[in-house]
C-alpha cells in the first residue's frame, strides 16, 4: 500500500517548493509527476522573477503595480503576501544556489519588465526558470524526497467530504495504483494546450483543474486567459518580455511604434493585456505583416543581445530563420498563461478538505484579470511554500482514510474502455484537441463576444460527446503515450468548458477578458470573481467578492 | 513538404522483443523539426510510437535521440537539414542508456551519475543576511554550465562511457564544474579531490563528441579541462590522473616523443603493488606491438627536440601574459 502524509502532484517550481517545505516539518512527503521534475514547464520561464529588492523600493509599490496590472481583480490580501514575502524568497533561492545576474557590487541585478513603474525583475540571462527549476531539484535530491517520476494522476480520490489520495498510473509499467494521502497538493501547472497555438509545452494540459473540478473544488476566474504579446507565429514559442525590458520596439507594417497610440507612457512595457490588444487591433485593421507585427532589437547593443537575450536569438534563428541582431522578428499575441485556476485561500487550501493547490494550477488570486510578467515564478514559490506548510498542519494527527478497492477499479474500467475501442470507428484524440484548440483561439482569445462564445460552447459540447468514443492505436502498457494523451484530452475538454462558461458569464471587459459587446469595465456589477463548479447539467456559476485592502479601483492607463 | 523517416522501434511487450526499423512519410510545413514529424506520426499515422517530448523549444531536454547517427534534440533539429537526397532521415534512441520503448531510454543511468557528484550547493557558512556578493563575470561563466538541460546527448555519444561504465561522464562533470566554479560553495577542495579520482576527469579521452553534440553549448570537455586545472592548482595531485598528465608533459618536454612505458611508470607512481597490477596490460600492449621495445625500453630524444622545448616555453609565456 502506497501512502504518504502529504502527496504533492506536480514537480514544477510550485510542487518542488511545496514538497521541500512540507518535508522540513518531518512528515512523510512524496512528489508525483508525469515528467521528470526538470522537464516541467517552469523551465520555459525566460524573463525573471519580481521582488522589491532595493532599499528605496517598498514592497507596497510592487503590490500596487500588481493590483493595477490585475485590473483590480486580484485579491489584495494575497497580493500583499506575495510582494512582502518576495525579497526573502529571492534570498532563499540565492542561498540554495540560483546564480542570478549581478550588478556592479556583486548584488543581484534587476531588469525592467512590463506593467511596472521601475526595474524589479531578478534574472539569470534568459534562462531564469530553467536555472531555478534545476536548483530547486538539486535541493530535492539533497533532501532525498521520494519522487514518483513519470507517474500520471488519473483522478483524485474523495471520500465523504475530503480528498484522501489519488489514482495514478506508473507510465513505465502501465500499472494503476491507489496512493493514499492525508493531504494532496495540486501543483499541476497551466493548460496552454487547450488553445492552439500556445506558448506552453505539450504537457500543459490542465489536468489538475479538471481533476479538482470533478471532485467539487470550484475554479475561479477561468475566463482570464493571458495572451502574451510576443510569440512566434510558427509554433507559438515565446520571445521574452525581457527583450522589451531591454528596450525592444514593436512596429507595424508602416514601421510605426504603434504603442504610442495605446499606452503613450509605458509604450511597449504596458501590461500584457494592453499590448496584446493593441497588436491584435493593428493586425485586424490591416497594419500587419502576414498576421504579425515586428519585434525590433536592432538598435540594441550587440553584446546586450548576446549576453542577455541569447536564447530568444536562438529561437528566432531556429524557428523563424531570423537573426534578431540583423532583422526584426515577426510576433503575434499567443495564448500563454491561466490567471484563473483552482480557488485557494492564502494558505493554499481549496474549498475541499484535504485538497491544496499552488502555482499556475491555483488561483489565490494574485494575478486577477492580468498577470504581470515575472510575477508567476514568484507566485509558485511563495504559495508553494505556504501550501506545503499548511497541508502538513492539516495532515498532522488525522488518520488515513479507508478507500474501497472499487475506487481503483473505476479508473481501470475507464481505461479498459478506451483500449478496447476499435480504432476504425473511434475518434482520434489529436483531432479532437486540434478542433478544441482552434475554437478556443478563435472565440475565446484576445477579443470575445456573446455569439462567438456561444458557438464555442456548442462546439466544445459536441467534442465532449465525440470524446466518449475516443480510441487509441497503442494497446500496450509500457509508456503508452497514446493512451496518456487520450486521457489528457478528456481532462482538457472539461477545462475548455469551464473557461467558456466563465467567459460567457462575465458581461464586462476587464484585464485579459475583453468582450466587444461589453467593452467597458463595470465595477458596479463585476468587481467580483467568477466561480465555476461542476454541476450535474454542466458548469454552475457563482461569484465571490474581491478583497480590497488599501488600493481602491481606479481607471487604468499606461 | 514531404519527409521520410526511418525510425528504430522497440516494443518490450512484443512476443520476442527485438528492435526493428519502420519507415514513415509525413507531410509537414517546410520548417518542421524532426520532433514535429514524429508528433505528426504519433497523432495521425501510428499512435504506438513512443517518444518523450514537452517544450518543443530545446529547453526541457526530453527529446534527445539520435538523428542520422548523432545525438540531438529532435525539437531543435530541422527535418530539412537532415534530409539527404533520396535517403530517409534515420531516428534512433540515444546511446549508452538502455532502451525502454522505441525512442524512450532509461535515464536512471544518467541521473545516477549526476547524483554521484553531490549536485547541490554546500553554501559557505555563515550565510550572509542578504545575497552572497558575486562578481557578474563569475555568474556569466557559471551560466555556461547552467545552460545544461540534462538531455543526455553528451552521455549518449561519449566514447569513454561506451567502454567504461564507471566514468562519471560529461554531463555530471559539467554539473560538478558548476559547483567547483561557484565562490559560494564550501566543498570545493573535497569536490576537486573526488573528481580527480577513478572515474573522474582523467577518464575522459578527449574525443570532443560531447562538445559537438551538446545542443546548449555547455562544451563538457572544456569544463572537464577546467576542473583538472583547478584541481592541479589546488594541489590535488595524489592520483593517477594528475600524475599521468604531469608525466605526459614532462616526458614530451624532455624527449619530444611520448614514451609509453615511462608514462605508465610515472602515472602509477612508485607503488610496487600498483605497478604489478599493470603488468598484464603491459604485456598485452607489448604483444600488440604498442610498446616500442625494439628501440630499447625507453625513448631517446627525437631530432629537433629543441623546437619542442621552445614550444613549451612559448605556451608558458602566453599563459603568464
Ligand atoms: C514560455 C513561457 C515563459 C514564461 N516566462 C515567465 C517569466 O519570465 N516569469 C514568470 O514569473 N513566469 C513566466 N512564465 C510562467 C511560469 O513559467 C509558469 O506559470 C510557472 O512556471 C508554472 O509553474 P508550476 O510549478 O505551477 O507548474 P509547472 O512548472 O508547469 O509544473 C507542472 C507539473 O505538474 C505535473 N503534472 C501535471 N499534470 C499531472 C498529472 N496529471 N499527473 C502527474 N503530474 C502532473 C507536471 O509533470 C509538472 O511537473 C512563463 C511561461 C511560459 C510558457
Ligand atoms: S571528450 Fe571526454 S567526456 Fe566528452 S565525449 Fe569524449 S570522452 Fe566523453
Ligand atoms: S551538457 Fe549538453 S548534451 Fe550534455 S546533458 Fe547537458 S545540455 Fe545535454
Ligand atoms: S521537447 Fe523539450 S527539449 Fe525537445
Amino acid at each position: 500500500m502506497l501512502e504518504h502524509d502529504v502527496l504533492v502532484v506536480g514537480a514544477g517550481l510550485a510542487g518542488m517548493q511545496a514538497a521541500l517545505h512540507a518535508a522540513r516539518q518531518g512528515v512523510s512527503v512524496a512528489i508525483l509527476t508525469k515528467v521528470h521534475p526538470v522537464r516541467s514547464h517552469s523551465n520555459a520561464a525566460q524573463g525573471g522573477i519580481n521582488a522589491a529588492m532595493e532599499e528605496d523600493d517598498p514592497w507596497e509599490d510592487h503590490a500596487y503595480d500588481t493590483v493595477k496590472g490585475s485590473d483590480y481583480l486580484g485579491d489584495q490580501d494575497a497580493i500583499e503576501v506575495l510582494c512582502s514575502e518576495a525579497p526573502e524568497t529571492i534570498i532563499e533561492l540565492e542561498h540554495m544556489g540560483v546564480i542570478f545576474n549581478r550588478g556592479s557590487r556583486g548584488q543581484i541585478d534587476l531588469r525592467a519588465f512590463g506593467g511596472q513603474a521601475r526595474k524589479r525583475t531578478c534574472y539569470v540571462a534568459d534562462i531564469t526558470g530553467q536555472v531555478m527549476l534545476h536548483v530547486i531539484y538539486e535541493q530535492l535530491m539533497k533532501a532525498g524526497t521520494q519522487v514518483y517520476e513519470e507517474w500520471f494522476v488519473t483522478s483524485l480520490v474523495r471520500q465523504n467530504d475530503a480528498v484522501c489520495g489519488v489514482i495514478a498510473m506508473d507510465l513505465r509499467s502501465g500499472e494503476l495504483h491507489l496512493i493514499k494521502a492525508k493531504a494532496v497538493i495540486l501543483c499541476t501547472g497551466g493548460s496552454g494546450r487547450v488553445y492552439e497555438p500556445s506558448s506552453n509545452a505539450l504537457i500543459c494540459t490542465g489536468d489538475g483543474y479538471a481533476q479538482a473540478y470533478r471532485v467539487g473544488a470550484p475554479l475561479m476566474d477561468m475566463e482570464m486567459v493571458q495572451y502574451h504579446p510576443t510569440t512566434l507565429p510558427g509554433n507559438g514559442a515565446l520571445m521574452t518580455e525581457g527583450a522589451r525590458g531591454e528596450g525592444a520596439y514593436l512596429i507595424n507594417a508602416n514601421g510605426e511604434r504603434f504603442m504610442e497610440r495605446y499606452a503613450p507612457n509605458m509604450m511597449e512595457l504596458a501590461s500584457r493585456d494592453v499590448v496584446s490588444r493593441a497588436e491584435q487591433t493593428e493586425i485586424n485593421e490591416g497594419r500587419d505583416i502576414n498576421g504579425c507585427v515586428l519585434l525590433d532589437v536592432r538598435h540594441l547593443d550587440r553584446n546586450t543581445i548576446l549576453q542577455k537575450l541569447s536564447q530568444i536569438r536562438e529561437l528566432g534563428l531556429e524557428y523563424e530563420g531570423v537573426d534578431i541582431i540583423e532583422e526584426p522578428c515577426p510576433v503575434r499575441p499567443g495564448m500563454h498563461y491561466m490567471m484563473g485556476g483552482i480557488k485557494t485561500d492564502i494558505e493554499g487550501a481549496t474549498f475541499v478538505k484535504g485538497l491544496y493547490s499552488a502555482g499556475e494550477a491555483a488561483c489565490v488570486s494574485v494575478h486577477g484579470g492580468n498577470r504581470l510578467g515575472a510575477n508567476s515564478l514568484l507566485d509558485t514559490l511563495v504559495y508553494g511554500k505556504r501550501a506545503g506548510t499548511s497541508a502538513v498542519l492539516y495532515a498532522d494527527g488525522i488518520p488515513f482514510a479507508d478507500v474501497p478497492e472499487s475506487r481503483l477499479q473505476e479508473d481501470r474500467e475507464h481505461i479498459k474502455g478506451i483500449l478496447a475501442r476499435n480504432g476504425e470507428n473511434g475518434e482520434r484524440a489529436a483531432a479532437l484537441r486540434l478542433a478544441m484548440g482552434q475554437t478556443m483561439h478563435q472565440h475565446v482569445g484576445v477579443f470575445r463576444d456573446q455569439a462567438g462564445l456561444e458557438e464555442a460552447q456548442s462546439i466544445i459540447a459536441a467534442l465532449k460527446e465525440r470524446y466518449r468514443n475516443v480510441s487509441v492505436d497503442d494497446k500496450g502498457k509500457v509508456f503508452n503515450t497514446d493512451l496518456l494523451f487520450a486521457l489528457e484530452v478528456g481532462l482538457m475538454l472539461d477545462v475548455a468548458e469551464a473557461i467558456v462558461a466563465s467567459a460567457l458569464f462575465r458581461a464586462e471587459s476587464r484585464g485579459a477578458h475583453y468582450r466587444t459587446d461589453f467593452p467597458d469595465r463595470n465595477d458596479d456589477d463585476w468587481l467580483k470573481h467568477t466561480l465555476v463548479f461542476s454541476g450535474d447539467s454542466g458548469p454552475r456559476l457563482e461569484t465571490l467578492p474581491v478583497t480590497i485592502t488599501q488600493w481602491q479601483p481606479a481607471r487604468r492607463t499606461y | 513538404m514531404r519527409f521520410t523517416l526511418n525510425v528504430r522501434r522497440y516494443d518490450p511487450e512484443a512476443e520476442s522483443p527485438a528492435p526493428y526499423w519502420r519507415e514513415y512519410t509525413v507531410d509537414v510545413p517546410e520548417n518542421a523539426t524532426v520532433l514535429d514529424c514524429l508528433i505528426y506520426v504519433r497523432e495521425y499515422v501510428d499512435g504506438t510510437l513512443a517518444v518523450r517530448c514537452s517544450c518543443r523549444s530545446a529547453i526541457c531536454g526530453s527529446c534527445m535521440m539520435r538523428v542520422n547517427g548523432q545525438a540531438r534534440l529532435a525539437c531543435a533539429t530541422k527535418a530539412k537539414d537532415m534530409q539527404e537526397a533520396g535517403e530517409a532521415i534515420t531516428v534512433e534512441p540515444g546511446g549508452n542508456m538502455p532502451v525502454l520503448k522505441d525512442l524512450i531510454v532509461d535515464m536512471d543511468v544518467f541521473w545516477n551519475k549526476i547524483r554521484q557528484v553531490k549536485p547541490w550547493l554546500e553554501p559557505v557558512q555563515p550565510a550572509p543576511e542578504r545575497e552572497y556578493l558575486v562578481p557578474n563575470e563569475t555568474i556569466l561563466d557559471l551560466t555556461v554550465a547552467m545552460n545544461c538541460v540534462m538531455c543526455g546527448a553528451c552521455v549518449s555519444d561519449c566514447t569513454s562511457l561506451e567502454v567504461d561504465k564507471n566514468f562519471i561522464g560529461p554531463a555530471a562533470l559539467a554539473k560538478a564544474y558548476r559547483f567547483v566554479d561557484d565562490p559560494r560553495d564550501e566543498a570545493r577542495q573535497e569536490r576537486l579531490e573526488e573528481l580527480s579520482d577513478y572515474g573522474g576527469v582523467y577518464d575522459c579521452t578527449h574525443c570532443f563528441f560531447c562538445v559537438e553534440v551538446c545542443p546548449k553549448d555547455v562544451a563538457p570537455l572544456e569544463r572537464i579541462v577546467e576542473i583538472r586545472e583547478r584541481a592541479q592548482s589546488a594541489g590535488v595531485e595524489n592520483n593517477a590522473g594528475t600524475r599521468h598528465a604531469k608525466a605526459f608533459e614532462g616526458i614530451i618536454r624532455d624527449s619530444g616523443i611520448l614514451d609509453e612505458p615511462m608514462l605508465l611508470l610515472k602515472s602509477i607512481g612508485m607503488n610496487p603493488v600498483e605497478q604489478m597490477k599493470n603488468v598484464p596490460g603491459g604485456v598485452r600492449l607489448l604483444r600488440a606491438g604498442k610498446l616500442p621495445l625494439a628501440s630499447g625500453p625507453f625513448h631517446h630524444k627525437i631530432p629537433g627536440h629543441g623546437n619542442v622545448k621552445r614550444l613549451f616555453e612559448k605556451v608558458e609565456a602566453t599563459q603568464e601574459a
